[in-house]
């Protein structure tokens, strides 16, 4: 199952994109509570939110993003059945895309 | 001419999975700017990402953050700037271990208005930067964090 959910909303003349990606952004620096180890980094690095294919937001981010993270933005402009596609790589090489039809 | 055929085909395929297996590789791999999410102060995060270049304060970039969080792992934040020709916007908390939180490059079809859930590690300022072609502009509002954010 895809890591990612993407709800694209035609508001008037706009287009409401939320985001929610499944994702622990683990930041390198909590402490396991029996070990005292601590949890290896593991978090989103690179996001990147396309329309019909056209890269719309380039988001770059650290661990401070809340584990499992969710993004909105607003598009101007756009139809209903257009193609919104997001893509994320994280710091282990990991990577997801999924793609979403306005409504 | 059947094997051709084949040949021509099976190439064909060839062709489009290595398509598939390459193409997204730049896009998954883009350059990530390791340095900005350094663990330092914001001031050295600062002076990283912008250099000396002046940021303006302004008053047309909304921030909404609640006044308390319950739990600093995880605050929502909303930002709306209300300038021309915002093509970056930046976010970050002061007082957190590696300052700058996320970096948004928005085309020209977006409107600048960004949210995103973010953690901090305690009673801090939540900055926004904002890079427009007239150049840099900030703003900041503060937010009390009754939990931290980082197994506190």
């Amino acid at each position: 199952m895809s890591s990612i959910k993407i709800r694209a909303k035609l508001l008037g003349e706009a287009i409401q994109i939320r985001i929610l990606i499944v994702h622990p952004m683990e930041t390198g620096r909590t402490l396991e509570p029996q070990t005292q180890q601590s949890l290896a980094a593991h978090f989103i690095q690179t996001m990147t939110v396309l329309h019909n294919g056209e890269v719309i937001v380039q988001a770059d981010m650290g661990s401070g993003i809340s584990k499992d993270p969710y993004f909105a933005f607003m598009l101007n402009g756009g139809q209903l059945g257009d193609t919104i596609s997001v893509d994320w790589s994280d710091n282990r090489g990991q990577h997801d895309s999924a793609s979403e039809t306005v409504k | 001419m059947a094997l051709s055929y084949k040949r021509r085909q099976f190439f064909r395929q060839l062709t489009g999975l290595l398509a598939a297996v390459c193409l997204p590789l730049p896009l998954a791999y883009a350059r990530w700017p390791e340095a900005h999410y350094a663990a330092s102060p914001l001031d050295a995060t600062l002076k990283q990402l912008f250099n000396d270049t002046m940021i303006e304060p302004s008053d047309q970039i909304d921030i909404n953050v609640p006044l308390i969080a319950e739990n600093g792992a995880v605050v929502p934040v909303t930002v709306n700037v209300a300038l021309p020709a915002v093509q970056k916007i930046y976010l970050l908390v002061e007082k957190n271990p590696v300052p700058l939180v996320a970096e948004f490059a928005l085309s020209e079809k977006m409107q600048a208005v960004v949210s995103a859930r973010v953690k901090m590690a305690q009673t801090s300022d939540v900055w926004v930067i904002a890079e427009t072609a007239a150049g840099l502009y900030k703003a900041s509002t503060t937010v009390k964090v009754t939990i931290g954010g980082c197994g506190g």
